[in-house]
């Protein structure tokens, strides 16, 4: 029937497909990253509506799908809601070397979390729950980079 | 409503490095799938794909299977995300009463790319993208948060690997049938605390192809014994930033449950449902869904795992085809569970055949960390 099939060489060619893009970051992520970049600060928008405070700012309200208009400086500092240590080597997307952590850190004045690294720690002694601040870079260029990590407070 | 049914199933093989090209899979699950049926491609009229331009590395990729689907002089439309939500799509069309017998198909050739890049890719490129992370690490997040929440050790999550490897050794197709301990699984290689190799599921190639009709052509095409009625169907969506949900929380899931189950008349899911296929891409999730499908409280599901409940002798078996864990082509997943309680509700399902299977429960996920939820009852 089709015995050609099993003596068949099966090639594989090898292919990349790299696009440049330019992404828009819009008005609401743009305020956030220009307060980050010029005066180092973290700002979140609030809901009018029900008063659910994001951060990163959001354009809507995913509960209500009010425009969050109102503003509010974060002071920096947050409670880790869970954390893994990265132990797999990624280098072309990986900011930085494994093995390192990730969080979610429930941000003080907010009430969603914010993915970062947690650093100036070992990897064993983070824990839920822990006690932490935002270490902004002094070269910022506007991207969640900025914060360079987030590091346990005392 | 008129009702639809699933008239015939085919899929390929769970492979890695498979020698077939994505097409070639479609052809293949296709054709299984009609000849299940007992039709050929004059008699279907329009076919839903499913697929991920990014996975494939073409654009439009359902352009590049539609001759394989045998889409030709046909209607063809697609859903990127599980399979899941394309075979609702393919249940839609038809109830719309615009289109008659229908192909759903779906592939992932997951082998062909880097699964870390191209998951990263499905982070907002404007935040999380430029952190690195991926569908593992923000597993990884999500199973820390479940554990936390409700005090839950690594050890529970490692008896839904042991369970359902276990399982895979019945399913001829499964990429990694296996006897392994809870110490195994606890031993493997590190990936992403708390999560070990053993916890996640295999980068998989595979294709599904799923035949719909409504009743009156089901009937005129088909015997009773080939016909699997979808009762219900629900899905719903969370927010879309990791950040923004409580991971270890199931309230998309429950919603989408509630709409499925709402639809077949049923009140009891535990009760009334005699066994179910629950996306596990990670052990853990597959007691996290659970809780979200209704089959037990919040944070109970690794104490009923231990109780045997979810075991393919158990009060509710779960995964008995081994799971995503044993084989997970990402986009075809779904169709793959949807085919797997067809088989066992014709009894067609071999060495892991269920006595007197007669509903079914199937989930499928899209989005990271469970974002999106579809729901299936099916039944005789």
């Amino acid at each position: 029937m089709s015995d050609w099939k099993n003596d068949v060489e099966i090639m594989v060619h090898e292919g990349k497909i790299s696009v440049p893009y330019s992404w828009t970051v819009g008005s609401t992520l743009s305020r956030f990253y220009c307060e980050l970049r010029d005066n180092g600060k973290i700002w979140a928008n609030r809901c009018p509506k029900c008063g659910t405070t994001f951060v990163p700012p959001k354009i809507k309200c995913i509960n209500c799908y009010e425009e969050p208009h109102d503003w509010v400086e974060l002071p920096g500092t947050g409670t880790v809601e869970t954390y893994t240590v990265v132990r797999y080597e990624e280098p072309s997307m990986h900011p930085r070397k494994a093995p390192f952590v990730y969080g979610v850190i429930k941000m003080d004045g907010a009430d969603t979390g914010m993915v970062h690294f947690i650093d100036e720690v070992a990897p064993e002694d983070v824990k839920v729950g822990m006690r932490v601040e935002a270490v902004l870079e002094d070269e910022r260029e506007g991207n969640i980079l900025d914060i360079k990590h987030f590091r346990p407070i005392g | 409503m008129e009702k639809v049914a699933i008239i015939g199933v085919g899929f390929t093989k769970y492979a890695q490095n498979s020698p077939l090209t994505f097409a070639e899979m479609v052809f293949e699950a296709t054709t299984k799938a009609l000849e299940d049926a007992g039709i050929t491609r004059d008699e279907v009229d329009n076919v839903v794909s499913v697929s991920s331009d990014f996975w494939d590395g073409r654009t439009i990729s359902s352009m590049a299977i539609s001759d394989a689907s045998g889409a030709f002089g046909k209607d063809i439309t697609t859903v990127e995300g599980d399979g899941t939500f394309g075979a609702l799509y393919g249940m839609m069309r038809i109830l719309s009463g615009a289109f008659g017998v229908s192909i759903v198909c779906a592939h992932h050739k997951g082998t062909e790319s880097n699964m870390n890049g191209i998951t990263n890719c499905a982070f907002d490129p404007l935040v999380e993208r430029k952190l690195g992370l991926d569908a593992v690490s923000s597993a990884a997040l999500q199973a820390r948060r479940y554990m936390s929440k409700y005090g839950l050790l690594e050890e529970q999550f490692a008896l839904v690997s042991v369970k359902n490897h276990g399982n895979a050794k019945r399913n001829p197709i499964a990429l990694l049938p296996m006897d392994i301990t809870v110490d195994d699984v606890m031993n493997s290689r590190k990936v992403a605390d708390p999560l070990k190799v053993l916890d996640c599921s295999p980068v998989t190639d595979g294709a599904c192809t799923l035949i719909l009709a409504a009743e009156r052509q089901a009937k005129k095409l088909t015997t009773n014994k080939k016909r699997v009625w979808m009762k219900g169907v629900g899905h719903c969506a969370d927010a879309f930033r990791p950040g923004d949900r409580d991971l270890a929380d199931t309230r998309a899931l429950k919603a989408a449950a509630k709409r499925a189950y709402d639809m077949a008349g049923i009140s009891d899911p535990l009760n009334e449902i005699d066994f179910a296929e629950v996306y596990d891409a990670f052990s853990y999730m597959e007691p996290l869904w659970l809780e979200g499908l209704g089959i037990c409280d919040d944070g109970k599901g690794c104490e009923y795992l231990e109780r045997g409940w979810f075991d393919a002798g158990g009060r509710f078996p779960v995964n008995v085809s081994g799971g995503r864990l044993s084989g997970h082509p990402v986009q075809s997943a779904g169709l793959y569970a949807m085919a797997e309680a067809v088989l066992q509700l014709r009894g067609e399902a071999g060495e892991r055949q269920l006595d007197g299977a007669e509903t079914a429960l199937v989930h499928g996920v899209n989005g990271m960390c469970g974002q999106s939820h579809c729901v299936w009852v099916l039944g005789k």
